[in-house]
C-alpha cells in the first residue's frame, strides 16, 4: 500500500493521521497550536503521552444541574464531577508535587470541582498561586460553569492560567430553564427561566472577555437527547464566533440510583451513534473533541487511567519530594517523548487508503483498539477498561471516540442486572466490526466471533491507524466492504 | 430565631463565606450554625443566605424545626418519586 500524505481541507481535517501529529488541531493559529501541543485534555495526539490531574480543592457551587446531585460519592462509581477526597489548598499542592515527581508525563494540572471553581475563589487561587511558584512546569487549566467567570477574569490572568473550560449547555433560556433549577445570584436564590437568562449572559460575557485576552477557551456540552440536542448545532457556531477554540460534546449520563433528576426522571443518554452524528454537525463549524473520557473531579493519570489510589493523603504524606531534581527528570523524559513523536512523524505515521479509491462504494468500518497509551495497540484485550474506537473508509482512518466497558460504576452484581464482563464489552462496542488488541483468551475470542466482531492480535505493538489501515485493506481485498455487516443486516 | 444545619449536611462549604454574621462553624461530621451569632440575616440580606446557597433539601432547619429548604424545592424531583428511589437503591444492596 502506498503511504502519502492527505490534503489538509480548510475545515480543517478530522482525520487522525492527518499532518502525522498535529491532530485535529492543524487549522488552528501557531500560537494556539503549541499552547495545547502537549495538552492531554485538548490535543488528540498528546492524550496517547500526558497525563493530567485534578485535585479537588472546590466543593462549593452556585448552581444546580439537573444531572448533578450533590450527595453522593458513591465508593462504586467514577462519574465525571464526583469526588472522593476533598483538600485543602496545601494539601492538593502536595500532592500535586508528588504525582509530578512520580509520573514525569503529568503535565497539566486542573481545578474542575467538586463544586464549581470560582464559586471557591479563595481555595481555587490559593492553590494555583502556590503551583505557579513551586512547581512552574505545571500548566494550569480551570473548568467552570461560567455564573462567576466575569468577575474572576483578572484574577485569572494574574495567575497566568491559559486554559478555561466553560460548561455551555444552551444559549436559550428557555431551555436552559429546563437545564437549570436555580442559581444563586447577588445574594438570592433565582429559578426557572430567569435563572437561565442570567447564566447564559455570564457565560457567553465570560468567554468573550476571555478569547479578547488570548485565554484558551475551550466549551463543552452534555447532549440531553430531547431538551438540548439539536440546539448544540447553534450553540456551537455562537461559541466559535466568539473564540472557543474547541467544542466538546459529552454524553449524558444518567441513572436512577445516581439520585439526579435526570436519573429519576427516566431522561435518558444519548446512544454512542448519537453522540457521533450530533459530534459530525457540530464539527463542520469547529474543530471538535473525541477523546474526552469524561473523568473524575480528582482524576490522576493519563485520560481514562484513573491512579488516585496511589497518591491519597495518608500515602503522599510519607513520600520526600525534592521538586527540582523531579523537574529535571520530568523534562528529560518529556524530551524523549518529544523526540519519538518526531521520529514516528518522519516515518510512515500519514496513512492514505486513496489507493482504494477505485474499488467504488466500500462501506466504512468501526474498529475497536485495546491501547494502553503511546498511539500503538499494546493492551491485552482483557485488561481492557476501555476502547478506542476508530472509523476506517476508502480515504482515511480517523478516531471516533472512546467506549468504556464498566460504565462508571465497578460495583458487583449488586449493582444492576449481573451481566457477565464479556456481554458488557459487547454492548460497548457495538456496531464494531473488529477488535485490535495484543493477545486474547479463547473464550473470548469465539464469543466475539458469534457476536460479529472479529478479534485480531496480529498487529500486536503497531501504530493503531497504520493497523487500522491494513486491516481495512485486508477486509477490501476480501471483497469484505462491497457487502453490509451482518449484525446491521440483524438489526437493520 | 436562628437556623441550624443538621446531619445530611455534605460540608460543601458554600453558606461558610456568605454569612454576614459569621455564624456558620466548619464542624464535623458537619457544619454547624452558632445560635448565639445567627440573625437570619436580618438587616443584611432579604433572604437567610445559607437557605439561599444550600443545594441539600432538609439539611437547615428554621426556628420552628421545619426544613428552610423543603423536599422538592431544589431539585424539582417529586417527593413521591425520590422516595421511592431511595427504598429500590436500599432493597437491591
Amino acid at each position: 500500500m502506498q503511504l502519502k500524505p492527505i490534503a489538509q481541507t480548510a475545515s480543517g481535517c478530522t482525520s487522525s493521521g492527518c499532518g502525522g501529529r498535529s491532530d485535529q488541531l492543524t487549522h488552528l493559529p501557531k500560537h494556539i497550536r503549541e499552547k495545547v501541543h502537549n495538552h492531554p485534555c485538548y490535543s488528540e495526539q498528546a492524550h496517547h503521552h500526558y497525563a493530567r490531574m485534578h485535585v479537588a480543592v472546590a466543593p462549593a457551587c452556585n448552581i444546580q444541574c439537573h444531572y448533578c446531585n450533590r450527595k453522593y460519592d458513591c465508593t462504586n462509581e467514577s462519574r465525571p464531577g464526583v469526588v472522593s477526597e476533598l483538600l485543602k489548598p496545601d494539601q492538593a499542592v502536595k500532592k500535586v508535587m508528588a504525582v509530578a515527581a512520580n509520573i514525569p508525563q503529568m503535565t497539566v494540572l486542573g481545578i474542575a470541582g467538586p463544586g464549581d471553581p470560582l464559586a471557591n475563589p479563595e481555595r481555587t487561587f490559593e492553590t494555583f498561586r502556590q503551583i505557579t511558584e513551586k512547581a512552574p512546569d505545571i500548566k494550569l487549566c480551570v473548568s467552570t460553569n461560567g455564573l462567576a467567570l466575569p468577575e474572576h477574569v483578572d484574577a485569572l490572568c494574574e495567575h497566568n492560567i491559559d486554559h478555561v473550560t466553560i460548561t455551555i449547555n444552551c444559549i436559550d433560556p428557555d431551555i436552559g430553564a429546563k437545564i437549570y433549577p436555580w442559581i444563586f445570584w447577588n445574594h438570592q436564590r433565582i429559578k426557572g427561566r430567569k435563572a437561565a437568562e442570567i447564566l447564559i449572559s455570564q457565560q457567553q460575557k465570560g468567554l468573550q472577555m476571555l478569547t479578547d485576552r488570548g485565554i484558551l477557551v475551550k466549551v463543552n456540552s452534555v447532549m440531553i437527547p430531547g431538551i438540548n440536542d439539536q440546539h448544540l448545532v447553534e450553540v456551537s457556531k455562537v461559541v466559535k464566533a466568539k473564540g472557543a477554540f474547541l467544542h466538546n460534546v459529552m454524553p449524558l449520563i444518567a441513572e436512577k440510583e445516581h439520585g439526579t433528576f435526570y436519573g429519576i426522571m427516566g431522561q435518558r443518554g444519548p446512544t454512542t451513534d448519537e453522540l457521533t452524528a450530533l459530534q459530525d454537525q457540530c464539527a463542520g463549524d469547529m474543530n471538535m473533541m473525541r477523546h474526552c473520557r469524561q473523568c473524575r473531579a480528582d482524576a490522576v493519570g493519563m485520560l481514562g487511567e484513573d491512579r488516585n489510589e496511589e497518591f491519597t493523603l495518608d500515602k503522599i504524606e510519607h513520600m520526600d519530594i525534592d521538586y527540582q531534581q523531579a523537574m529535571q527528570q520530568r523534562a528529560a523524559y518529556q524530551q524523549q517523548i518529544e523526540q519519538e513523536n518526531q521520529q514516528q512523524s518522519r516515518g510512515e505515521m500519514v496513512i492514505s487508503l486513496a489507493a482504494l479509491k477505485s474499488k467504488k462504494s466500500l462501506r466504512p468500518v468501526l474498529m475497536a483498539v485495546a491501547s494502553s497509551g503511546s498511539g500503538v495497540i499494546n493492551q491485552h484485550f482483557g485488561h481492557a477498561k476501555e476502547f478506542l474506537i476508530y472509523e476506517a473508509n476508502d480515504m482515511d482512518v480517523r478516531f471516533i471516540g472512546h467506549r468504556k466497558v464498566d460504565l462508571y460504576c465497578h460495583g458487583g452484581d449488586s449493582c444492576g442486572e449481573a451481566e457477565s464482563k464479556l456481554d458488557k464489552i459487547i454492548r460497548a462496542l457495538e456496531g464494531c466490526e473488529v477488535v485490535l488488541c495484543s493477545k486474547i483468551g479463547y473464550e473470548p475470542w469465539e464469543t466475539l466471533e458469534q457476536a460479529g466482531i472479529q478479534p485480531n492480535s496480529e498487529h500486536a505493538m503497531e501504530v493503531i491507524e497504520e493497523a487500522v489501515a491494513a486491516v481495512y485493506q485486508e477486509m477490501a481485498d476480501k471483497g469484505e466492504l462491497t457487502q453490509q455487516h451482518h449484525a446491521w443486516l440483524a438489526t437493520a | 430565631m436562628t437556623y441550624q444545619i443538621i446531619e445530611t449536611c455534605v460540608n460543601c462549604c458554600a453558606c461558610e463565606p456568605l454569612c454576614p454574621s459569621d455564624a456558620i462553624i466548619e464542624a464535623r461530621p458537619h457544619f454547624l450554625i452558632s445560635a448565639k451569632k445567627c440573625t437570619e440575616c436580618e438587616g443584611d440580606y432579604i433572604d437567610p443566605q445559607c437557605v439561599s446557597i444550600c443545594p441539600i433539601e432538609g439539611a437547615i432547619l428554621d426556628s420552628f424545626g421545619k426544613a428552610a429548604n423543603p423536599i422538592g424545592s431544589l431539585t424539582g424531583i417529586p417527593a413521591a418519586q425520590w422516595v421511592a428511589m431511595i427504598a429500590e437503591v436500599r432493597a437491591s444492596v
